[in-house]
């Protein structure tokens, strides 16, 4: 399927990220370039090869479920851009 | 410019012990350079008075004889890695504000060995670009000039401002990182050595996360010894990264033993690409003797798969972006634009927060994982991912190391290749297979364009095979002799 207008506002919703109609043409016209690029991948036959989704050939370490971290709830919040009686704030989102 | 600026990191290490200069010298040195080089744009954040302390500290342990392995050394750090308390942005807009809580494992490591922090050094928005143009603090500039040409030109990226301040003599080495040549192509846009080291050999804990299963640090030095020493330094397991390998760490320097004999060097024709400019087949060419010189043989290998490379990796890496950069949302920390819902709020923070090139790479990973295109991208990138680095894997049966130009072109100038993201996005194409494969890759610098302007040659090893690597680069770097400097130092 090709990328169109209302891809683009589809896949900008899902990511959060406000696109202005006017850019919605340009945008389209880039991400239709960029995959029509990409999809030159289907010439390789990959039947029966698994997935890489980790170069390191090794098992992931184990270590005892111990808390040894925590306990700065100031330091965390301090980078917030609003924080109050030791939260994030954010707009109200129950009615 | 001091003379001092001009020493290696070995020979600084050895004018320190031998107190012919004091690390207080050495360092005010480098800050009166940071200072007068102000225009390459190099830094986001300096840092000078935490250098000069870093350095008073260093020369109450050279007193005490008991200097660490960087004691004293003056380091740019790319503003990718987090900085307890300093200013760290990833070049983006949207980390406006943010001084983080904690220091990356990285850094804390080379601080752990002694070595001083000068600045935080400019880079592509999130490490996303190869020119150093999508900073939003503004583009950095190479101290490199064409011959007879004025203009200013790109550094490479995404590490530009860390290749800046050590080809300009501002830093002694600096920190980068490498997700698909980041390290190695501004290293040989600029006269570096600059070393991606295996995936896994350095802790990614604390450095801003672009594609987490290509991000590496790495270094860019002025000499393959220097690369050496740091490597030593920045590498080993660490428990916060499940993905660091729990290998010991071998003395890098000790490798360099200046023997390759016998040491067996892959050539891959495929990496012969169209458009390829003569200088650079004909470098590869000079570096393919000089290797069979100094008693290497060289052995014609096939990587079929390299041109897909490219667009495996532009499937790859934004989807992993456009998760990792998730977290932007302007409730925990930096830019927040406020609306009138929470909704409203993250949509306005990203839009203003995020630069074209990063939203452009957000939306096309969002777009290859989305219901519908998983399997038929991400997953087949996945997959074309497995059959690269098995094409790797069987040449590493038959060589060494491999030897390939790093990129396909000198430095551009600030302005061009604009208008083309995929025109961009071919710096890459000797570098990202490496990157996919999680191989380890050093650019050397080798020699001079027409135009005056550095080229690298790519030493590519075994996965945790470093020592090979630093060994036949060293070997490059003696029969290259490249003493060539920016026109602003001669």
């Amino acid at each position: 399927m090709s990328i169109d207008k209302a891809t683009v506002a589809h896949i900008a919703a899902l990511a959060r990220i406000r696109v202005p109609e006017a850019d919605l043409e340009r945008l389209a016209g880039e991400l239709r370039k960029i995959v029509a690029w990409i999809e030159q991948l289907d010439e390789i036959d990959t039947s029966g090869v698994e997935p890489m989704a980790s170069v390191v050939e090794m098992t992931t370490p184990q270590r005892p479920d111990e808390v040894n971290d925590g306990d700065c709830r100031d330091k965390v919040l301090a980078n917030a851009p609003a924080a109050s009686h030791g939260f994030f704030t954010v707009p109200k989102v129950v009615e | 410019m001091s003379e001092l600026c001009d020493l290696t990191i070995a020979q600084a290490r050895d004018g320190l012990r031998t107190r012919r200069f004091s690390a207080r010298e050495l360092t005010a040195a480098h800050v009166k350079a940071m200072e007068a080089a102000r225009g390459l744009n190099a830094f986001i954040t300096e840092t000078p008075e935490r250098a000069l302390a870093d350095a008073a500290r260093a020369d109450v342990r050279i007193a005490a004889g008991d200097a660490r392995a960087l004691e004293g050394i003056p380091l740019a750090i790319k503003d990718l890695f987090c900085t307890e308390g300093v200013p760290t942005t990833a070049a983006s807009h949207i980390l406006d504000g943010f001084k983080p809580p904690y220091e990356s494992t990285v850094t804390a490591k080379l601080w752990a060995q002694g070595a001083g922090m000068l600045g935080k050094a400019n880079l592509d928005e999130f490490a996303m670009g190869s020119s150093n143009m999508t900073s939003y603090y503004g583009a950095v500039r190479s101290p490199w000039r064409r011959r007879g040409d004025d203009r200013p030109l790109v550094p490479g990226g995404s590490s530009g401002g860390s290749a800046a301040a050590v080809a300009a003599r501002i830093a002694m080495a600096a920190l980068g990182t490498d997700t698909g040549g980041s390290i190695r192509q501004p290293a040989s846009f600029t006269g570096l050595v600059g070393m991606k080291p295996t995936y896994g050999r350095c802790s990614r804990w604390g450095i801003v996360a672009f594609a987490s299963s290509l991000d590496q640090a790495g270094s860019l030095t002025r000499t393959v010894r220097d690369s050496a020493i740091m490597l030593r330094a920045m590498s080993g397991h660490d428990p916060k990264d499940s993905t660091s390998a729990t290998l010991p760490v071998p003395d890098y320097e000790a490798a360099l033993t200046g023997n390759i004999r016998g040491l067996r060097f892959g050539v891959p024709k495929e990496y012969r690409v169209e458009g390829m400019p003569a200088e650079i087949e004909k470098l590869w060419q000079t570096g393919i003797e000089w290797l069979r010189a100094a008693g290497a043989e060289p052995v014609d290998i096939n990587l079929k798969l390299t041109k897909y490379a490219l667009p495996t990796y532009y499937i790859i890496a934004p989807a992993e972006a456009s998760s990792n950069l998730a977290r932007y949302d302007g409730v925990r920390f930096g830019l927040r634009v406020e609306g009138k819902s929470i909704e409203e709020m993250y949509e306005a923070t990203r839009a203003v927060g995020f630069g074209d090139e990063v939203k452009r790479r957000i939306l096309v990973g969002t777009y290859v994982l989305s219901a519908g295109y998983y399997d038929a991208y991400y997953l087949k990138a996945q997959r074309v991912r497995a059959l690269i680095a098995a094409d790797f894997k069987r040449a590493f049966e038959k060589v060494d190391v491999i030897l390939t130009p790093t990129a396909p072109s000198a430095a551009f100038a600030i302005g061009e290749k604009m208008d083309d993201p995929l025109a961009m996005y071919l710096n890459d194409v000797f570098t990202v297979p490496i990157s996919l494969a999680g191989l380890p890759g050093i650019s050397v610098p080798a020699g001079l364009s027409a135009e005056g302007l550095p080229l690298g040659l790519q030493v590519i090893g075994r996965a945790f095979d470093e020592e090979t690597v630093l060994r036949a680069a060293e070997s490059l770097e003696r029969a290259a002799n490249f003493t060539a400097r920016p026109p602003a130092l001669t």
